[in-house]
């Protein structure tokens, strides 16, 4: 979850959020931009009002659960699962290019990675 | 291709898996007699049913020609060795397009199979094709599809639910036998309720998430589309067990599911407790959803079950506790989509960066509510908000399985409508996100705690004509139980319908008339 780290301004007392549960365009514009999506004017007049709408309809779960009860993250209480390290039959180099939208040298050939200013 | 199978009366495309599966055992039939027959069913209603995004004519015959050969060899696979199925687009499936309904992966050739469609073929089951679907799943009418809405085989105008409505409309409207659906909210059990069709969502970890396009991994699972409890049981056993490539897998074997369906296909269910969800009904569900429940309850009492009202206080947070859920997975699984690997790559003018590319081909290749989901999930999981909506859902979570622990103490089985309404009209609800996840409503517990459950046809509702399904709940890895109790039920209804839900749908027209409209049944 690489976003998860990443600030939004937001308050970092968890209560505050109960009381104003809603999304401006602008926190709306933030979070597509933490999750690398483009989003136009258009489409920000759109979402922005069902995204509020959504949220304080969900909100309504704060406070249903006391601090007392253990989140649950998984339906099987799950350990961990291990495999002998064996050599086993994966994709060949071809296979796993076959979907790539550019490549060279038998790699993924990718833009620029870095920015203007890096 | 031809050959033998030309020579013999091509078999109806009503029948069941298990009566094609007899009928070749008899040798009344081939594989290739089936397959292409219902390939020439597709041909004929698809273009107004819409069910599939890709059509493996050449694919499916020659499968099913090797499959004549094995058979003729005496070397069959198995029961279900030659029967064709359906494949929703969500599973990767080798050297046949997979997009999971989204221009994102449009043209996407998998080199790998899914679990599931490995054993699909282990067991020499020919593939039709891939089934439309809302956008990585996330809906519940099929109308997020990129590629277009499909309509329910009972009216062309109406949705056949989601977000499987592709895999529940091929089999509602006999293109396939059965098919393969993922239920990650009711995906496999809502559609099955409104089409008229059987849909089980099996205990999580029960069949391989190997190769199955994650959309929330925590609650998502592959099961059978059918039209009788007996197929789903056929074909659960093909696909479910171990599988060491999916680390969530249970270890376990399954639970003996066809002699628990040929137990309950006597309708006797003796002894059986069943547990009415008094969260799962009154206000939101349809009169005559409810009604042609009560019928079914009434018919499981008159069989010999002890029927209990139970309270599971918490399911009323459940859609609330899923909408935090769900969204925040899918922005993290839906990360991979960044125009580098695979699928769509969009590049902006200029010498644009990765990140620039990535957001150019996200905004291009996601549709709408993709982005309400990925947007509400890194919201959810974002610092400062996390404890109050996905932390406080995670607890919740474990309320709701409390719940269901306490439920399961007093009834074998629980029970409840599997969706709140019939089948609405396309475009209805496809502006408004919250009425359609109050779809899900009923289902939505089941995925939380990853307990099995199925949905039969429990009758048409009175205001509508239209079809309507009851769930049954089980414990998690008792999937039998569903088995039993659903092939019971089904068995009862049967008796008072004199036949199945689907016999009495109005008939897709034979060609000419056949067209997405109201009077579908003209001239059939």
């Amino acid at each position: 979850m690489p976003e998860t780290s990443e600030h939004t301004g937001a308050p970092e007392d968890g209560r505050a959020a109960v009381e104003q549960p809603t999304l401006s365009r602008e926190e709306v514009a933030h979070l597509a931009d933490l999750a690398r999506i483009d989003l136009s004017d258009a489409e920000l007049d759109h979402l922005a009002p069902q995204l509020s709408v959504i949220l304080d309809s969900i909100a309504s779960i704060q406070g249903v659960a006391g601090d007392d009860v253990p989140p649950t993250s998984h339906a099987l209480p799950l350990t961990n699962v291990f495999r002998d390290d064996v050599v086993r039959p994966g994709l060949t180099a071809e296979e796993a290019l076959s979907g790539a939208p550019e490549v060279e040298q038998q790699r993924f050939k990718v833009p620029r990675i870095l920015g203007d200013e890096q | 291709m031809t050959g033998e199978g030309a020579t013999r009366p091509a078999p109806s495309v009503r029948a069941t898996a298990a009566d094609l599966s007899a009928a070749l055992e008899r040798g009344e039939t081939t594989s290739v007699a089936i397959t292409r027959a219902h390939l020439d069913r597709i041909a004929e209603v698809d273009g107004a049913v819409h069910a599939f995004l890709q059509v493996d004519t050449e694919g499916a015959l020659r499968d099913a020609a090797a499959s004549d050969e094995r058979r003729a060899a005496g070397s069959s696979y198995g029961p279900l060795d030659g029967i064709p199925i359906a494949v929703k687009d969500v599973l990767a499936t080798r050297g046949l397009p997979t997009t999971c309904g989204s221009r994102i992966l449009e043209g996407w050739v998998p080199p790998y199979d899914a679990t599931v469609v490995a054993r699909l073929r282990a067991a020499g089951l020919p593939i039709l094709g891939k089934t439309n679907m809302d956008e990585f799943a996330m809906g519940s009418s099929t109308e997020h599809s990129a590629f277009g809405p499909t309509h329910n085989p009972w009216d062309l105008d109406r949705i056949p639910g989601g977000s499987g409505g592709g895999s529940a409309a091929a089999v509602a409207a006999y293109e396939a036998p059965f098919a393969i659906g993922t239920d990650t909210g009711g995906s496999i059990r809502q559609p099955g309720a409104v089409t008229g069709t059987v849909g089980v969502k099996p205990t999580y970890g029960g069949v391989s998430r190997y190769g199955l396009i994650a959309l929330a991994n925590s609650l998502d699972q592959a099961g059978p589309v059918t039209r009788t409890v007996l197929d789903a049981a056929l074909l659960h056993e093909v696909i479910g067990g171990h599988d060491p490539l999916d680390s969530t897998s249970i270890d376990r074997p399954l639970p003996a599911l066809l002699d628990a369906t040929r137990q309950g296909a006597d309708g006797d269910l003796t002894g059986v407790r069943i547990g009415v969800v008094r969260e799962l009904g009154g206000e939101g569900y349809q009169a005559g959803v409810l009604a042609r429940f009560e019928d079914s309850v009434e018919l499981m009492t008159k069989a010999g079950a002890e029927v209990v009202e139970v309270s599971c206080p918490h399911f009323v947070h459940a859609l609330a506790t899923y909408y935090l859920i769900l969204p925040a997975e899918a922005s993290s699984n839906l990360a991979r989509f960044d125009a580098m690997r695979y699928g769509l790559r969009v590049t902006p003018a200029g010498d644009p960066s990765a990140e620039d590319v990535m957001r150019a081909t996200r905004e291009a290749g996601f549709g709408d509510e993709v982005k309400r989901r990925i947007i509400l999930g890194t919201y959810a999981l974002s610092s400062g908000y996390y404890d109050a909506y996905y932390g406080q859902a995670q607890k919740v979570r474990t309320l709701v399985a409390r719940d269901f622990e306490a439920a399961f103490e007093r009834a074998d089985v629980l029970v409840s409508p599997t969706a709140p309404t019939t089948a609405f009209k396309i475009g209805e609800k496809v502006d408004d996100p919250l009425a359609m996840y109050l779809n899900d409503l009923a289902t939505i517990p089941a995925n939380l705690s990853g307990v099995p459950g199925i949905s039969i046809p429990s009758g048409l509702a009175d205001e509508d004509g239209l079809p309507a399904g009851v769930q049954i709940l089980a414990p998690a890895m008792a999937d039998d139980r569903v088995y039993r109790v659903g092939a019971a039920l089904e068995a009862l209804l049967a008796q008072e319908w004199g036949g199945s839900l689907l016999d009495q749908a109005p008939p897709l027209g034979e060609g000419a008339g056949l067209r997405p409209s109201g009077d579908q049944g003209a001239g059939a």
